[in-house]
């Protein structure tokens, strides 16, 4: 088991240096810099432009120097000082910006999953038990009706019906009391009362897709002998499926946890900005439109080491309920 | 039907199944799976289901267990389990297993327990993400009155008895650690850990290889001998047939042709079906002599499932098929001597 881990650590070794490439590029591509750009801007609009400050700043971030140095700049700052550099943007240091943010991302990401698996692997099983049932078909039906409804059109209806039905905002994830409030337990309350609505709205279109896979899994395990075998012991049908072909079924959804993050802040971005939300998405997407390139960059670093990092974490939890997978691997080595 | 038509009447009976039925409904027509099946089996008895693929011999067994697939259900007949209690040896219940819901509690209280069963395929019998000794254990913890600690000792004590090499560190081991023959025998000590009155056999060692097989079939003799088990012995190997059982069932597209002891099966063969199967045999001093270029097979092919036919349902392949009576009238089963019956109109 640890030699697994282990190996699949150094495995993303490399990976990780390939997603800093990919990041960095990505920001390069457009023409231009957020620098530059600001610098036109100030100057179209007449104003002075403090020379010195710019030329600090060029300096800094080796912004007159050829590309890959820049990107050494970069990744050195961040590996050795944990420095993402500045947000052009906010004038702020691109840690601070993301921290808060990150974190809601995080929990948001969370809920929904919590919410789409309570909901979507019983009935998931369900309908694996019930195939070609009237039941079958109404989940079935449901689950993509879910998946085809737009999520910020569903989030603006959501908004509407609340506002003009029970006279509530529902944007947002605070009350402007706590907005601006550093977290406290009082904070946390509120949000709770406000994330459901979100959690909802993105868990919609994931809950069909769980139910399929499920559904299908669970068809295949359930034709398996194993299963015939566990009946002739005497067990119950309850104890049978939850002790048999779940334990199996449920392995490809343990896999798929690992691309969670990426999934709410790709997937999610318009529900998020419809609804108003604080989260990363919302910050990534700005960032990208106004070429702040330091924290579009960082952001998809962190995305990406995330996704990784949540991928090993899946694997390790898989590892964990699949013997087969602990023990094919220390065969190999 | 009396019990005692199939000799040795001394005996006590344990499992009488009576005109057993089991049909599957499909889109393309009814598959008669079972179609009227009447069979005992006696405390300790061995007895052999013979017959080809389709014939319903596995169908017969998970009528037993009620275990058969959906969409195939029992529609008519009786599976008569005569109950022992451990406690009281005197005190005896008879239940009709076709009675019940399949998912029913008391059947489930049988199930496991007084009546187990082996399956084929013991690569896919284990599930492969739970331990050997978890999956025997559980039988053991539903059925009996005891602890984990004393389960596990049950459970390793069963794993010695079917001679797994290591009991106690196989315990810990996942299926896929295991050879096909130590699954097999895994397989078995999950059948027997509840000391099962009839243990159900369906071709336990077919996807073994020969070596590995006459190990399984020399243990479940032995097993069977020292225990006051039945075992209901299903396969299409006639060999194993006259290795393992006491009396032997011939079965036909869903209905038994034949059922006679042991020796007269082999010696002494009245349906045109079952001389069929002993003749497709080949007889190694006839390889000797080379005597022989092709194996002698029965002409023609098993009828499509959901055929119906009038008469007897071997006539298109019979070799003594009389026109006019056999594609007329259905034979019933007919008592020549004490023990042996037979399903054909050459005895009418």
């Amino acid at each position: 088991m640890i030699v697994y881990i282990l190996q699949r650590v150094m495995r993303m070794i490399p990976l990780l240096f390939l997603l800093s490439l990919v990041a960095f590029l990505i920001i390069q591509l457009p023409p231009g810099d957020y620098l530059t750009e600001h610098i036109n801007a100030l100057r179209a609009s007449g104003r002075d432009v403090d020379e010195a400050e710019v030329e600090r700043l060029m300096k800094q971030y080796a912004l007159d120097r050829p590309m890959h140095v820049q990107y050494l700049t970069w990744i050195q700052n961040i590996l050795f000082k944990g420095s993402f550099g500045q947000s052009f943007q906010w004038g702020r240091p691109v840690n601070e910006v993301i921290g808060d943010k990150m974190a809601l991302t995080f929990l948001l990401a969370i809920f929904t999953t919590i919410f789409v698996w309570a909901i979507s692997v019983p009935i998931g099983i369900y309908v694996s038990v019930r195939q070609y049932t009237f039941t079958d078909y109404l989940f079935t039906m449901i689950g993509f009706i879910g998946l085809a409804v737009p999520g910020f059109l569903l989030a603006m209806v959501v908004m509407y019906f609340s506002f003009a039905w029970f006279g509530l905002k529902v944007g947002g994830l605070f009350s402007p009391a706590f907005e601006l409030e550093p977290w406290s337990i009082a904070k946390f309350q509120n949000m709770l009362t406000r994330i459901w609505v979100p959690v909802l709205i993105l868990g919609i279109g994931g809950t069909a897709h769980i139910i399929r896979i499920m559904r299908a899994t669970m068809l295949d395990e359930l034709r398996k002998q194993y299963v015939t075998v566990a009946r002739s012991k005497g067990l119950s049908e309850f104890a049978v499926l939850m002790n048999y072909p779940v334990r199996i079924a449920i392995n490809p959804l343990i896999s798929s946890l690992g691309f969670l993050l990426p999934w709410i802040i790709s997937g999610g971005t318009v529900v998020e900005i419809v609804l108003n939300l604080p989260t990363a998405a919302v910050v990534l997407y700005r960032s990208l439109l106004s070429q702040d390139m330091f924290l579009a960059g960082s952001f998809i670093l962190l995305v990406g080491t995330l996704a990784l990092v949540g991928s090993l974490l899946a694997d390790i939890a898989l590892a964990a309920v699949d013997p087969r997978i602990r023990f094919g691997s220390v065969e190999e080595m | 039907m009396a019990s005692n038509e199939n000799g040795a009447g001394s005996q006590e009976i344990l499992l009488e199944i009576r005109d057993l039925k089991t049909h599957f409904a499909l889109d393309e027509g009814t598959v008669r799976a079972v179609d009227g099946v009447d069979l005992d089996v006696r405390r300790k008895q061995v007895v052999g289901v013979v017959g080809e693929s389709g014939c319903g011999k596995s169908m017969t067994a998970m009528s037993v267990m009620r275990l058969v697939p959906p969409p195939g259900q029992i529609v008519e007949g009786e599976i008569r389990f005569h109950r022992q209690f451990d406690d009281r040896v005197d005190a005896k219940d008879i239940v009709d297993l076709a009675q019940f819901e399949s998912n029913d509690r008391q059947l489930r209280d049988i199930r496991g327990n007084q009546i187990s069963m082996v399956f084929q395929e013991p690569m896919t019998a284990l599930s492969p993400v739970r331990t050997v000794g978890k999956q025997i254990t559980e039988a053991i913890l539903l059925h009996q009155d005891v602890n984990k600690a004393e389960a596990r000792d049950i459970a390793i004590e069963t794993l010695a008895r079917v001679k797994m090499p290591n009991p106690e560190q196989r315990f810990d081991d996942y299926p896929f650690q295991l050879s096909g023959g130590m699954r097999q025998r895994a397989v078995i000590a999950m059948a027997l850990a509840c000391r099962p009155q009839l243990l159900i056999a369906d071709e336990p060692t077919t996807a073994l290889d020969v070596t590995t097989e006459a190990q399984i079939l020399d243990l479940m003799r032995e097993l069977q001998a020292e225990s006051d088990m039945a075992i209901l012995y299903i396969t299409h190997n006639l060999g194993v047939v006259a290795e393992m059982a006491e009396e032997v069932v011939v079965m036909y597209l869903g209905k038994v042709v034949e059922r006679c002891d042991v020796d007269s099966i082999f010696y002494n063969p009245k349906h045109p079906y079952t001389r069929g199967l002993l003749n497709s045999i080949p007889r190694l001093e006839d390889v000797l002599q080379d005597r022989r270029e092709k194996l002698n097979a029965i002409e023609g092919m098993v009828p499509s499932p959901y055929q119906r036919l009038q008469g007897c349902t071997f006539h298109p392949r019979c070799p003594d098929f009389m026109p006019g009576v056999c594609d007329e009238a259905e034979p019933q089963l007919i008592r020549l001597e004490e023990g042996h019956a037979v399903r054909c109109h050459l005895y009418t």
